[in-house]
């Protein structure tokens, strides 16, 4: 089937369950398949959107600012920042470890932050922008959110495994609690975005494309 | 009540959950997908023998992840001292203070929560596969099960050993333990498991049951 001849379900009257696909008539409050609550459209989900967008942005400012490791060695304790460890690997020869590392908590979650900021808006403001662009957009950031998590465990690896009595030890920082929740209010700030609005003004462009001609 | 009024569902159609587009319900031969044509998303993708295939892969996931918990991870020695840990050790690591909540989750998001979805999925998979009635409360296993998949982070563990054992080489020499091994099958297995299960044909076998 082409993108242009798609007719959904609220122009059909009726209303699909998100979890099991099941059509059902548009007043049926809950799904008599999965049992999930249904609505056509849940325009309160911008507003979850964005209360678990900013606690995850507030989150993750602290989790820059704390340090995410101190390394204890024989005669000196180095506490590090996530940025600070990062150029710390880098001048030490190891380059695309610390690229992975700066990709990873840097650019992955900042580049979440602005994508979800972005879909939420565009919707807010009905915005024709492609749709299957913004569609593609809202995929990869549901995919890539969980991945963020890589640096938590990093942390808990290296402090559970690095314990070396005397010689050396790792002990996690304050920012690692601070990292680990903004991951978790950014991946359910994605999940509370209803996708389907994306797609709703194309609908009633069509709409009035019919009218007129 | 009114809103309790029973609805039919209109079980000719089938709804894209991400983009909303209607289409009428044609179920896939075995191998074949139904995708949406506006959004590409899976609509229905059964495959041949799928329910026995998901039952025996959680099955060896159900075994592996307690003996990878349990046996020793990773090993670490330098100056003539040694450390093992295992799994647990690992997520149990932010121990003091306010971080015994965040070794808590670790602890759930890696270990507890993909050991939970296994058992959730044999026991709504087991009665399904054999063509008894589904046991009861198979629809709220199914769903929680369902809510939990971006919360099992097993194989992001696994990238993240990756990334640990390369920033600690330099330091000091690390060895595998067996419980390394397992978890690099466990990761495979649960990824393989994911991608077997079609959601709808699990959900169309649940229909005949009340709750």
């Amino acid at each position: 089937m082409s993108g242009d001849t798609v007719i959904t379900a609220r122009e059909m009257g009726l209303v699909g369950c998100r979890r099991c696909t099941q059509v059902w008539p548009a007043d049926t409050a809950r799904c008599g398949r999965c049992g999930a609550a249904l609505v056509s459209r849940d325009r309160l989900s911008l507003q979850r959107v964005w209360a678990w967008w900013l606690v995850g942005f507030g989150c993750y400012i602290p989790a820059n600012l704390y340090p995410m490791l101190s390394t204890r060695t024989l005669f000196t304790v180095q506490e590090d920042t996530i940025i600070g460890g990062a150029i710390e690997l880098a001048t030490h020869g190891a380059p695309f470890v610390a690229l992975v590392i700066l990709f990873a908590s840097v650019v992955i979650p900042l580049g979440k932050f602005f994508a979800i900021a972005y879909l939420a808006i565009s919707v807010q403001r009905r915005s024709t922008a492609s749709y299957h662009q913004r569609h593609l957009l809202y995929e990869v950031v549901e995919y890539i959110g969980r991945w963020s998590m890589i640096d938590i465990f990093v942390v808990a690896i290296l402090s559970s495994l690095v314990q070396l009595n005397t010689l050396a030890a790792i002990n996690p920082g304050a920012a690692s609690l601070f990292f680990a929740l903004s991951v978790i209010f950014t991946m359910l700030s994605a999940q509370s975005f209803d996708s389907r609005m994306i797609w709703d003004v194309q609908s009633r462009q069509k709409e009035t494309e019919g009218a007129h001609g | 009540m009114d809103a309790a009024r029973l609805l039919e569902p209109r079980t000719d159609l089938i709804v894209c959950p991400t983009c909303d587009a209607v289409y009428t319900l044609d179920r896939p031969e075995a191998g074949q997908k139904a995708v949406c044509g506006r959004c590409h998303v899976d609509l229905i993708a059964p495959r041949r023998k799928a329910g026995l295939q998901i039952i025996a892969i959680s099955l060896a996931v159900l075994v592996l992840v307690i003996a990878a918990t349990i046996f020793p991870f990773l090993t670490i020695r330098a100056g003539g001292r040694q450390n093992s840990v295992s799994i647990l050790d690992a997520a149990l690591a932010f121990s003091d203070g306010p971080l015994v909540l965040l070794a808590l989750s670790t602890a759930a998001l890696i270990v507890f929560i993909p050991l939970l979805r296994v058992l959730l999925a044999l026991y709504v998979l087991i009665p399904v596969v054999l063509d008894r009635m589904p046991a009861p409360g198979s629809k709220l296993a199914f769903r929680m099960s369902e809510a939990l998949r971006p919360w099992s982070m097993a194989e992001i563990f696994a990238i993240g050993c990756a990334v640990a054992l390369i920033k600690i080489t330099d330091l000091a020499d690390v060895t595998f333990g067996p419980a390394f091994w397992m978890f690099s099958i466990l990761v495979v297995l649960v990824v393989a498991q994911d991608s077997f299960m079609c959601r709808w044909t699990v959900w169309k076998s649940l229909e005949g049951l009340r709750k």
